[in-house]
C-alpha cells in the first residue's frame, strides 16, 4: 500500500474511502453506459437485446448497489461541499456523515420495491 | 554558475575542522537561486488549473445531483422501473429537445467530473512516472471518445431508423 493511504482513521478517512471507491465505480459504469445506450443508432432490435441484460434479475440487482453508490457519492458530495464552503463545515463534518448515512438508509428502503420490481415479480409471479 | 577555483567538497571538509571555511581569499561557491529565470523559462511557470479543477468537481457536483437523480428517478423508479426502458421509450424522450438537453449536460458533466476524479487517483496511486502518464493518456482517450460518442448519439438519434 502506497505511503499515506491510511491515516487518521474514523469517520474522516472513512468517507473518503467510501467516497473514491463509489465515484470509480460509478465512472465505469458510464462508459459501458454510453457504450449501450450508443446502440440506438445501429438498430432498435440491437438496442433492446442490450436492455434484456439489463432486466435480469442479478444485474436488476447491481442496479440497485449502482443506486447506492450515486446516492452515497452525491449526499457525501454535499457534504464535502459543505465541509469546504460553510464556515462550520469542518466542525459539524462527523455529525454531517451520519446525516449522510441516516438519508441514504431511507433512500435504499425507499428505492427497494421500485428498482427491484421488475425483478420481484419475475421470481415470484405477479 | 560561476566558474570557482575551490571545491566545495574542500570547504566542508575545513568546516569539520572548526576553521572558518569561506573568505575573501576562498569564496563560497555560487548557489544559484533555484528558480531563477533563464530565456527559455515561460513567462508564467505555474497555472492555478488544480485550483480550477478542484472549483469544477463542486461547481459540476452539485447541478450532477438533480441531473443525475432526476434521471435515475425516471429510469428506475417511476412507471414499472427499469421493466419500460427500450427503443421506444428512448424515443419518446428524445422527441423533447428538453430531455436531450438534459442528458447531453448529463454526460458532459458527468465524464468530465468523473475523468478529473480517475486523473486524482491515478496520480495518487500510481507512483512510477511511465505508469502514470501511461494510464493518465488512456484514460483521456477513453474520455474524449466516449463525450463524442454520446454527444454524436444524442444529436443523430432517429426514431425511424428502420
Amino acid at each position: 500500500m502506497p505511503a499515506g493511504t491510511l491515516y487518521r482513521g474514523r469517520e474522516g478517512m472513512w468517507s473518503w474511502v467510501a467516497h473514491r471507491v463509489t465515484g470509480v465505480l460509478i465512472f465505469f459504469f458510464l462508459f459501458v453506459h454510453v457504450l449501450d445506450t450508443a446502440l440506438v443508432r445501429v438498430s432498435p432490435q440491437d438496442y433492446d437485446k442490450v436492455v434484456a441484460t439489463y432486466k435480469n434479475p442479478v444485474v436488476n440487482l447491481m442496479e440497485y448497489g449502482l443506486v447506492a453508490a450515486i446516492l452515497f457519492h452525491a449526499l457525501n458530495g454535499l457534504r464535502v461541499i459543505a465541509v469546504d464552503f460553510w464556515s462550520k463545515g469542518p466542525k459539524y463534518q462527523r455529525q454531517m456523515l451520519w446525516s449522510v448515512v441516516g438519508i441514504w438508509v431511507v433512500l435504499m428502503a425507499g428505492a427497494f420495491y421500485p428498482v427491484l420490481q421488475h425483478s420481484l415479480h419475475d421470481l415470484f409471479g405477479s | 554558475m560561476s566558474a570557482e577555483t575551490h571545491n566545495p567538497v574542500d570547504a566542508a571538509d575545513a568546516a569539520d575542522g572548526g576553521v572558518t571555511p569561506f573568505g575573501p581569499d576562498n569564496p563560497a561557491p555560487f548557489i544559484e537561486p533555484p528558480r531563477a529565470r533563464t530565456k527559455r523559462t515561460p513567462r508564467a511557470t505555474r497555472t492555478n488549473f488544480e485550483m480550477y479543477g478542484w472549483l469544477f468537481m463542486r461547481l459540476s457536483g452539485i447541478v450532477l445531483v438533480v441531473l443525475v437523480l432526476g434521471h435515475l428517478l425516471i429510469q428506475l423508479v417511476l412507471d414499472g422501473g427499469v421493466s419500460k426502458i427500450g427503443f421506444a421509450f428512448v424515443a419518446g424522450r428524445w422527441a423533447n429537445p428538453f430531455w436531450q438537453l438534459w442528458d447531453l449536460a448529463m454526460l458532459w458533466l458527468a465524464m468530465l467530473h468523473g475523468a478529473n476524479g480517475l486523473r486524482t487517483v491515478i496520480n495518487d496511486y500510481a507512483e512510477r512516472d511511465v505508469t502514470r502518464t501511461w494510464l493518465k493518456w488512456l484514460l483521456y482517450a477513453a474520455t474524449v471518445f466516449t463525450v463524442l460518442l454520446g454527444t454524436l448519439v444524442i444529436f443523430t438519434f432517429d426514431p425511424n431508423i428502420q
